[in-house]
């Protein structure tokens, strides 16, 4: 989408919920829960006349099969009127830009003039499946006659038929897992342990740092959970104390022998949520909302996902910039998705590489040098974790509010996705 | 084409209340919709038609099915015409009322074709006793449809064959169960007991009805559950001995409940034996002759009081001008998460649904705030009160927070922080800064006069207090006060919103302790004088349940709290000087930390199994008493209750309540005065206001002179007047 004469598209207004690590604060919520709790505070906190929300997109990840449509769900839930049109996207880790680039598409093209985008996981309460072949007999045994019918398709089972399937981060063709993708690429682009721990510990200092200055409290919400309504301000996943002799002491997750990724310098498994409101510029303008600021431009892209998975961010970023009219070099902020270190250091590896440009993005020019004093300045994923379908919501949100601390300016985000998906968004304030 | 006609063509020009239609089918629909009324009651000229209905249907061969149903959508029959009991000059007079009316159902139930009742909305009383004379039941699944007998609650008993028909339908317990509790079912519950044949939803009510005609015109139904309600059924029926087993254990049990001072439960009681026993026409006569009596109590009498009482409260907008419309609430802010903050919100966001931006200082307290309220609606839930969604709604209809995000368009603000003037004057403050200037500032102040809080406000017209009583979500009552500079509409946007919430508000004037904690402290501090003579906290608390209030007074103290009652005192005392002295033995106890309930111990001992049913016997050492002294109950009752009455008269007296009716409303549903006796201004006309006088006189020559009787008790002994019209 480029941006021209047409009207912007404002951000009026965005929260998440604190992130928390796997079977910890919100052991007991499920995404649509974790979803109408940060819609109904942002909406609370905005005062926003809910009919003014004419759709919503919301997006998960790890599905509860028993709501798939998840927006629908939250809308009914969240008190935004009934008739708010809603369904659900998802695009892997990058379903809330997706989610956003929705809203914001249909603003453009004047289908709607305010919207509501977001996205929740958890990897805390999840449907732990059958194995197929268990699940289809017990199919067959429920459509048949007679018993002996019934037992029939039981015979052909093997002990480990019974065991559970639970939900792997893995993709379903390739059968790569993240982590494996991970570290091929720090293998396959010599991004070495040490540059991984360093840059964790970086996005560790940096996340605490903006928690201690009283950055975030504005955009992260207090939730109240469990039994006890236990309150949680802040992001449990982030060390302020932690130190590379700690990171180095981490025994390699994936491959024990020869790797490099641990669980100290990747992503942890996270729940969460975020939502953002969207609105046309002149609408926000007539009803009095300050934007936050605006979506200049976006886009998305894919990669081969058997090698190099995650280096959708470099595919996407000079397209996105080509959207906005705008060079690397020109952007305030550049804030990109910490799914492994390794991922993101070697995304930024060839950023300023002329053969890389031609050959993989044929492109003249390459994307650019990263200036590391505008790089993921209030810290990334590793820190704050990532829940899968609420980091966009999260990126987007959090870089505004550091453009508006800054005064003003331009900036990217972009994030890598499961499949070789890749997404890119540029932001402005001013 | 079906014909329509009303009971008396051509008589009258005035519509009545029954039609007819009797449909090509053979089926004659008889409608009830009672004009002018928003819900159908039984009276005399429903009686009379019915009447004429029945004679003109039986001699009509064409006619193979009737069908009861009601002509207004979502109520059936909420009951008989309670006017037309309250008219009656004698016993023999309702007596012969609830004859006439158990002659009609008779002719129901015997009728030679099916007779159906087509239950949507309230079925209740009198209605559900003529659904109980029909020959089959259907009722929708709608929310609104409740089915009860609630007679036992004005002091009367189901008098139109209830106390027969529903044993024989649905088993003894279950129907002993429901006449001496008064409950409302709903749908479910009632088909799950048998006293309704079928539940279906609305759009086909009447369709299903003329199914069950049907099914009545085939043969027999047979009714009854699983084998278990059957084996039941059999036992009781058949075996006398199960009966009277079963009659043994309600009548315990009423008597527990009623200490002696309902006579109604016991008349029930008997009544349905007399009719297991004897038959159904001896059970039906001895039905009518106890409706009658009880009908005459003056028990029932002051119910009957009570219910008009209230009714009449609901039209209560609290201004004079007759043009002020109250604001719609469309959000609502509390200010302190604590006891009284969350049962505001539960009340605001279950009963109201209206959001609720609850705001604390501490995150902890959000915390115990929103689980408080989180409880009580997996409470409802577990009652099946709420469906599944509305439970999910209504938890997310409270966001705590702990700023004043969300707070700038808000319509009313309630604070239900400590009770401390500096803090509600930053309230008062903070409210204005952050919210808009049209914004409602409720201060739900139990003893701090509005005026002065509202001295620190830029627009004291928009400040208001709403006085609730702990714990919220069971008191019934709220005292709505308005300053002098209260805008009437803001007025009646609190006394509407209060009915929203589900309370009963009364007006009352700004000052000292308002009403009902004013009438109610110089009768907790007789019980601490009372206390001091020697009297044993125990004897003293057990008088006055006895007497008919739900607890004693110093359990009652121990409930508010002792640090409470230290705080307000003074205040009192400083209002109305000597005869509002604090007891030393409150200050005693604040020095020992005995705070009551909330500190495991007062005068009772809290925590354990046993956890305050029993008085700490440290108490007495503490406060340097032996309860050695001997008193009669009557003698209790009377020291201790007559400074009540003596102060609720001045109340009147002072405009602090506009009429006697509040007063009685009042001290009933914020205290639990006996309702059996009307509140203290029925009770004070009925023992004569001379006698109340003689009796403060008495006790103000031998105890002391906080006795005084008020000058309008003086005046009112002298003339002498009451204060209801006799």
């Amino acid at each position: 989408m480029r941006s021209g004469a047409v009207e912007r598209i404002a951000v009026i207004g965005g929260l998440r919920t604190p992130f928390a690590r796997q079977l910890t604060a919100y052991r007991d919520l499920n995404p649509v829960q974790l979803g109408t709790l940060v819609t109904n505070e942002l909406l609370t906190r905005m005062e926003l006349d809910p009919k003014l929300i004419e759709r919503v997109v919301f997006g998960q990840v790890l599905a509860l099969p028993e709501a798939p449509n998840i927006a629908r769900e939250v809308v009914l839930r969240a008190g935004l009127d009934p008739t708010t049109d809603a369904y659900s996207v998802t695009r892997a880790c990058a379903t809330s830009f997706q989610a956003t680039a929705d809203i914001a598409q249909a603003i453009r093209l004047g289908d709607i003039e305010a919207g509501l985008a977001g996205g929740a996981d958890t990897t805390s309460v999840l449907p732990i499946r059958l194995s197929t072949r268990l699940a289809s007999a017990l199919l067959q045994a429920s459509k048949a006659k007679t018993l002996p019918k019934r037992l029939a398709p039981f015979r052909a089972l093997r002990p480990k038929d019974l065991m559970p399937r639970y939900p792997a981060v893995r993709d379903y063709t390739t059968e790569l897992s993240m982590g494996e993708i991970g570290e091929q690429m720090a293998q396959s682009h010599g991004i070495t342990r040490a540059q991984q721990d360093e840059f964790a510990l970086r996005s560790h200092r940096l996340a605490h740092q903006a928690w201690e200055t009283g950055k975030l409290d504005g955009e992260v919400m207090h939730a109240f959970v469990g039994e006890e309504h236990q309150p949680i301000h802040r992001d449990n996943n982030i060390r302020g104390d932690t130190s590379l002799e700690a990171l180095a002491k981490l025994k390699p997750a994936f491959d024990r022998r020869h790797g490099t990724v641990t669980a100290g310098n990747s992503t942890p498994l996270t729940d969460g949520a975020s939502a953002l409101v969207l609105m046309k510029d002149s609408r926000a303008r007539v009803l009095g909302y300050e934007p936050l600021g605006w979506i200049r431009s976006w886009a998305f892209a894919a990669v081969n996902p058997f090698h190099d998975a995650l280096m959708g961010p470099s595919y996407v970023t000079p397209i996105a910039l080509e959207r906005a009219g705008l060079r690397l070099e020109e952007l305030t902020l550049i804030d990109i998705h910490e799914a492994f270190a390794s991922q993101t250091l070697a995304n930024l590896k060839y950023w300023p590489d002329p053969k890389f440009a031609r050959e993989q993005l044929g492109r003249k020019e390459p994307i650019g040098e990263v200036d590391w004093e505008r790089l993921n300045v209030l810290g990334g994923s590793i820190a704050y974790g990532h829940p899968f379908a609420a980091t966009g919501g999260r990126m987007i949100v959090q870089t505004l509010r550091e453009l508006r601390r800054r005064g003003g300016g331009t900036a990217l985000v972009t994030a890598c996705a499961a499949g070789g998906l890749g997404a890119a968004m540029v932001l402005e304030v001013a | 084409m079906a014909r329509q006609e009303t009971a008396a063509q051509g008589e009258s020009t005035r519509r009545e209340a029954l039609s007819l239609e009797l449909r090509d089918d053979g089926i004659a629909c008889i409608r009830i919709d009672c004009p002018g009324q928003s819900q159908n009651t039984l009276g005399r000229a429903e009686m009379d038609q019915a009447s004429r209905l029945l004679d003109r249907l039986e001699r009509d061969e064409s006619v193979n099915g009737i069908i009861f149903m009601s002509g207004k959508a979502g109520t059936f029959i909420a009951g008989a015409d309670i006017h037309m009991i309250e008219a009656c000059k004698s016993a023999a007079e309702a007596s012969a009322l609830a004859g006439e009316g158990q002659a009609i159902f008779q002719r129901i139930a015997g009728f030679a074709v099916p007779v159906v009742a087509a239950i949507d909305g309230a079925c209740l009383g009198g209605g559900l006793e003529l659904a109980l004379a029909c020959h089959a039941r259907v009722c929708t699944d709608s929310d609104q449809t409740r089915l009860g007998q609630p007679e036992v609650q004005l002091g009367l008993l189901p008098g139109g064959g209830g106390t027969q028909r529903l044993p024989r339908l649905i088993g003894l317990p279950a129907a002993l169960d429901l006449m001496l509790t008064g409950k409302r079912l709903r749908s479910a519950q009632a088909q799950r007991l048998g006293l309704v044949d079928d539940r279906v939803p609305e759009p086909i009510l009447l369709e299903t009805a003329l199914q069950w005609v049907a099914i009545c015109q085939r043969g027999r139904i047979r009714r009854g559950g699983g084998w278990l309600q059957e084996l039941t059924a059999w036992a009781l029926r058949g075996n006398p001995l199960g009966r009277a087993a079963v009659l043994k254990q309600a009548r315990k049990q009423a008597e527990a409940r009623t200490k002696g001072n309902y006579p109604a439960p016991a008349r029930l009681i008997e009544c349905v034996e007399r009719g297991l026993s004897e038959g159904i026409e001896q059970g039906l006569k001895a039905e009518a002759q106890a409706f009658g009596e009880l009908a005459m109590t003056p028990q029932a009498r002051q119910l009957i009081n009570l219910y008009f009482a209230t009714s009449a409260m609901k039209k209560d907008t609290g201004v004079a001008d007759p043009d002020v419309e109250p604001r719609a609430l469309r959000r609502v802010g509390v200010l302190g998460a604590g006891l009284m903050g969350a049962g505001i919100s539960f009340v605001t966001a279950v009963r109201a649904k209206v959001p609720v931006r609850l705001k604390d200082v501490e995150p902890n307290g959000l915390a115990s705030g929103l689980k408080y309220i989180n409880e009580r609606i997996d409470q409802r839930l577990r009652r099946q009160a709420i469906s599944r969604f509305e439970a999910e709604r209504a938890r997310h209809r409270v966001t705590p927070t702990l700023d004043f995000s969300g707070y700038r368009g808000l319509d009313l603000v309630i604070e239900a922080v400590f009770e401390d003037l500096e803090l509600k004057h930053r309230m008062v403050r903070e409210v204005e800064a952050n919210c808009n200037a049209d914004v409602i500032f409720a201060s739900n102040t139990s003893s701090l006069p509005l005026a002065r809080i509202a001295q620190a406000a830029e627009r004291p017209q928009n400040v208001i207090g709403l006085h609730y009583f702990s714990p919220v979500e069971r008191m019934p009552l709220l005292e709505v006060i308005a300053h002098e500079r209260t805008a009437p509409e803001v007025t009646a946007t609190a006394m509407a919103f209060a009915r929203a919430q589900g309370k009963t508000p009364i007006m009352v004037r700004d000052g000292a302790g308002f009403y009902v904690n004013r009438i109610l402290a110089p009768y907790l501090n007789e019980a601490v004088h009372l206390l001091e003579e020697g009297v044993a906290i125990d004897r003293i608390d057990q008088a006055l349940v006895r007497f008919g209030f739900p607890v004693g007074p110093f359990k009652l103290l121990d409930e508010v709290g002792i640090d409470i009652i230290a705080k307000v005192a003074p205040v009192l005392h400083e209002a109305f000087g000597e005869r509002m002295r604090p007891v030393s033995a409150i200050e005693r106890m604040l020095e020992a930390d005995r705070l009551g309930k909330k500190s495991g111990r007062g005068f009772y001992r809290y925590g354990g199994k046993r956890s305050g049913k029993e008085v700490d016997q440290s108490i007495y050492r503490l406060l340097a008493v032996s309860a050695q002294q001997e008193m009669a109950d009557a003698a209790i009752v009377e020291r201790t209750l007559i400074l009540m009455l003596n102060e609720a008269a001045r109340c009147l007296d002072e405009g602090v309540i506009r009429q006697a009716r509040d007063g009685d409303v009042g001290a009933v549903f914020g205290i639990g005065f006996p309702p059996f006796l009307g509140g203290p201004f029925r009770y004070m006309d009925s023992r004569g206001l001379d006698a109340v006088a003689s009796t403060l006189a008495g006790f103000e020559s031998s105890v002391g002179s906080r006795y005084a009787p008020a000058p309008v008790v003086s005046a009112m002994a002298r003339e002498p007047r009451r204060f209801y019209p006799g």
